[in-house]
């Protein structure tokens, strides 16, 4: 296969799906059915997945609210419901009901809800290339070595065996770096959810603004690397 | 809307049910057991199904088709590990497998389209109209090509498939409606050839599956080739007999060990016997349950570690589990049930009748999707990853395993090559790194307008249906315009087989109605001499020696009429019999009434 280039739409312009029914061409006002001829709509590409489900844009969210509207809206798009439905209709509650799973998917996980928002916010995040936190560059250069070393040895030699156990450690390490990285990011989503509630326009909001968002990129890529170094561990020693 | 029917079909058992008021329930008529062998036989009579299919398993070997879910979707390549256990002939044809019965070759999709129709004319004759609708179940673990064959099978049974449902979560939705139970389940489903998990969240009427694992090649069968393998190899210790260049023992030797099997999940010791052939006198030998044990043993942990898995994609420990669900007739087994239970923490629920657990709840499925049930939703997902071949072999996934259905993904692409017209896509499903190591779906071309290189913008969307089935669209972004896309599935019948199978099933189902009606006309004769039988040694005193003879007459006129092919001539003297046995029947009413009196309740007496 050749040719492949990854997706990625521009989620930053934002704006409320506002058009005609596509059934009885009125102005509809509904959410998501038609206030006229009750038609389930399309939900529109623009829509983000927070307004999707009714919850502000922050990183800290209440998921039993969440999860309650997710099920609540897949009652009201799932295909089993539109079965005796016209083929338009059909058509419209598949794409509405994967729209709604995908948004469920991201939203419900922290990191891939912040990843959204960021990108949201400031542009993609998947673009940026995953780094390797600059503290532990050392260490993981290390690392890779054992890896290789411990990849070519005999398995059931000694020399293995004083590897293996080093490569324990080092993914314990590694571990609680994970960790440490989750919780810095909590403490920055929280950061981030009160700068948004205050509404504050200043110019010292919009430094911090800023700076926090720049703070959550690079936690995000360094926690992608160190977790992508993890699995890749954990699979060698298994 | 018109009735949709629910359909198991299962590796060893399939059952028809249907929604009566609000309660799932499965269809068994007259003389007949709900569960009907999945076993296809070709007689001098022509194709026939089910029990009497199954006579003809040590009868008729080369010519009884059984457990042909294994090939669903199958090219012969995947199954030539076990090809020496089966009887029949295999072949392939364009990535799909033949069944050659007599001059004929079969795709396992018409072989299982055979059972289904069979089902079909039981649903008809049993709830009198003419059905067209059906949910079919599959193993959860099927992928893209096993799925799109099922629902082959239906369509060429004449059977609109509205949708494909995971057996595990069926069997949720079953368990679920009747328990009222809310939290999180595990469903463990074990039958005769396939192994499945599935972690579901129940709550206010929403079976959210989390996640689902499982072995397509693990289940009651294996147990028994285990067994039959121990009993094979003592016998040419002992005897010096092979069997093995008889397929009629070997049939012979599968189903003692299968019996075997059953019987050790009631008693912990039991006799094995089996009949040599040329009258070299007979094989016995004592096996206990802790034998059986040790031989499965290895089998029953194998299907641990996808529960294992299943858990972890969910995110849960054993003890978040609040029920644990057995599916399946193999989890009749103590074994199963003990392992299960050590697995989980807790004793596993097997109050519903595991056989007839996953039909019923096909039929809640079909019944929400007419309209009927309103309250209850079903959210699966797909059980394998999906994705396509990048540069290197390599598969990048685009939908990850347990991602709720329906999921859809979008792939932009281009071209590296000026004047470059078309792109080629190989979609792939499964969990490992090279494209090579996983299951290769299907081949499309990309049709790109002769542009400069990098130029052209083809967004490819990928969507799994509620069915779990793969759909591909392709939309130019340049133009707006979207292309229909040809697949070529890679294990699959194209469009055109399937609906030449249809027209040949239609062909011949002439020559099967007529084999049909004499299989019935020969069940329900079965049926009255035996309760004739019954009724003469219970009240053959009651009536005059001459009317006694009569009715004898009658009853062996009947027995030969069985035994030939004319449907007509067996229901002439089933009447002729029951005109014979009229006194009788008055006779052991009015003395049925006496005795009640003296208080006996008629229905014991009948
Ligand atoms: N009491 C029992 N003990 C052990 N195995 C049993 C028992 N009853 C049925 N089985 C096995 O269960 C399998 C059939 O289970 P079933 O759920 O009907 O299968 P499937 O869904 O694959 O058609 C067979 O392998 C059969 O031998
Ligand atoms: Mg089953």
């Amino acid at each position: 296969m050749n040719g492949h280039i990854h997706n990625t739409d521009d989620r930053r312009e934002l704006q409320m799906a506002r058009s005609m029914c596509w059934h009885c061409q009125s102005e509809m006002a509904g959410e998501y059915f038609c206030d006229r001829c009750v038609k389930v709509q399309p939900v529109s590409k623009d829509l983000d997945y927070f307004t999707c489900f009714g919850l502000p844009r922050r990183l800290v969210i209440d998921t039993q609210v969440l999860e309650s509207k997710f099920y609540e809206l897949s009652r009201a798009f799932h295909p089993d419901f539109y079965q005796n439905k016209s083929d338009a209709e059909q058509s419209i509650s598949l794409g509405n009901s994967a729209m709604l799973n995908t948004a469920y998917r991201t939203l419900r996980d922290p990191i891939q809800r912040a990843e959204y928002l960021l990108d949201l916010e400031a542009g993609s995040v998947k673009d940026i290339r995953t780094s390797p936190p600059a503290d532990l560059f050392e260490e993981i250069l290390e690392l890779q070595e054992t890896l290789d070393e411990f990849r070519e040895s005999d398995r059931t030699s000694e020399h293995a065996a004083r590897l293996r156990t080093k490569l324990h450690t080092d993914r314990t390490n590694l571990e609680e770096r994970q960790r440490d990285m989750e919780a810095r990011l909590q403490q920055l989503f929280s950061r981030w959810d009160a700068l948004q509630d205050r509404g504050e326009a200043t110019e010292q909001a919009r430094a911090e603004r800023t700076l926090i968002l720049k703070d959550m990129r690079n936690i995000l890529s360094n926690r992608t690397y160190v977790k992508n170094i993890v699995n890749d561990l954990v699979a060698t020693i298994a | 809307m018109a009735r949709i029917v629910g359909i198991d079909l299962g590796t060893t058992n399939s059952l028809v049910a249907y929604m009566d008021k609000g309660t799932p329930r499965v269809i068994s008529t007259r003389h007949e057991r709900a569960m009907v062998p999945s076993v296809v036989a070709l007689t001098d009579n022509g194709l026939i199904v089910g029990d009497p299919a199954k006579e003809h398993l040590t009868r008729n070997p080369e010519r009884t088709v059984y457990s042909v879910k294994r090939f669903m979707g199958k090219s012969l390549a995947d199954v030539q590990g076990e090809l020496a256990y089966f009887p029949y002939t295999l072949t392939e044809k364009g990535g799909v497998i033949r069944i050659q019965l007599g001059e004929k070759s079969y795709s396992p999709p018409q072989i299982s389209a055979m059972i289904l129709k069979e089902l079909k004319l039981r649903a008809e004759a049993f709830l009198g109209e003419s059905i067209t609708k059906a949910v079919i179940t599959v193993p959860a673990y099927f992928n893209d090509s096993q799925r799109q064959a099922t629902k082959d099978a239906g369509m060429i049974a004449g059977l609109e498939v509205l949708r494909i449902i995971n057996e595990p979560t069926a069997a949720s939705l079953a368990y679920g409606l009747q328990k009222k139970t809310q939290g999180t389940i595990a469903v463990y489903d074990l039958g005769g050839g396939t192994f499945d998990i599935s972690i579901l969240k129940l709550k206010n009427g929403i079976f959210e599956v989390l996640a689902t694992n499982g072995d397509t090649h693990l289940g009651g069968d294996d147990f028994d080739q285990l067994i039959a393998d121990l009993l094979l190899k003592e016998i040419r210790a002992q005897q010096g007999l092979d069997l093995s260049t008889h397929s009629d023992h070997m049939q012979a030797v599968r189903l003692e060990a299968e019996r075997a099997k059953i019987r050790l999940s009631e008693e912990l010791k039991i006799t094995v016997t089996l009949d040599l052939p040329d009258g070299q006198g007979r094989f016995t030998r004592e096996l206990t349950r802790d034998q059986l044990e040790g031989l499965c043993s290895p089998l029953v942990e194998r299907s641990l570690g996808p529960c294992r898995l299943a858990l972890k994609d969910s995110g849960l420990n054993p003890t978040d589990i609040d029920e644990v669900v057995l599916v399946g007739g193999s989890t009749r087994m103590p074994l199963v049930r003990q392992r299960v239970q050590a697995l989980f923490g807790k004793q596993p629920h097997c109050e519903l009748n595991p056989d007839e657990v996953v039909a019923l709840g096909a039929a809640v499925q079909a019944d929400i999707l007419s309209g009927g049930t309103t309250d209850m939703l079903l959210l699966d997902v797909t059980p394998l990853s999906l994705g396509i071949e990048t540069m290197g072999g390599v598969m990048s996934s685009l939908i990850r395993r347990n991602t709720t259905i329906p999921a859809s993904a979008k792939e932009m692409f281009t071209t590296y090559v000026d004047g470059q017209t078309g792109v080629d896509i190989h979609i792939l499903q499964g969990e490992r790194e090279l494209a090579k190591d996983n299951r290769s779906l299907a081949r499309f071309r990309l049709k790109v307008p002769p542009l400069p290189a990098g130029v052209p913008r083809i967004e490819v969307t990928f969507l799994i249906d509620a069915n779990g089935i793969l759909n591909v669209m392709a939309k130019d972004m340049r133009t707006g315009e979207t292309q229909s896309i040809e697949v070529k599935p890679s294990y699959g019948l194209s469009d055109q087989e399937v609906e030449r199978m249809i027209e040949d099933s239609f062909k011949f189902a002439a020559d099967d109605v007529s084999a049909r009606k004499v299989i019935e006309a020969r069940l329900d004769a079965g049926a009255l001499i035996t309760t004739t039988e019954k009724s003469l040694a219970d009240g053959g005193h009651l009536v005059s020696a001459e009317e006694v003879a009569k009715i004898r007459t009658a009853l062996s006129a009947l027995a030969s009429a069985k035994e030939g092919t004319d449907p007509r001539a067996i229901r002439g003297r089933m009447a002729d019999l029951e005109q014979a046995a009229k006194g009788l029947t008055v006779a052991m009413l009015d003395d049925s009434l006496k005795q009640g009196l003296q208080g006996k309740k008629i229905s014991d007496v009948t």
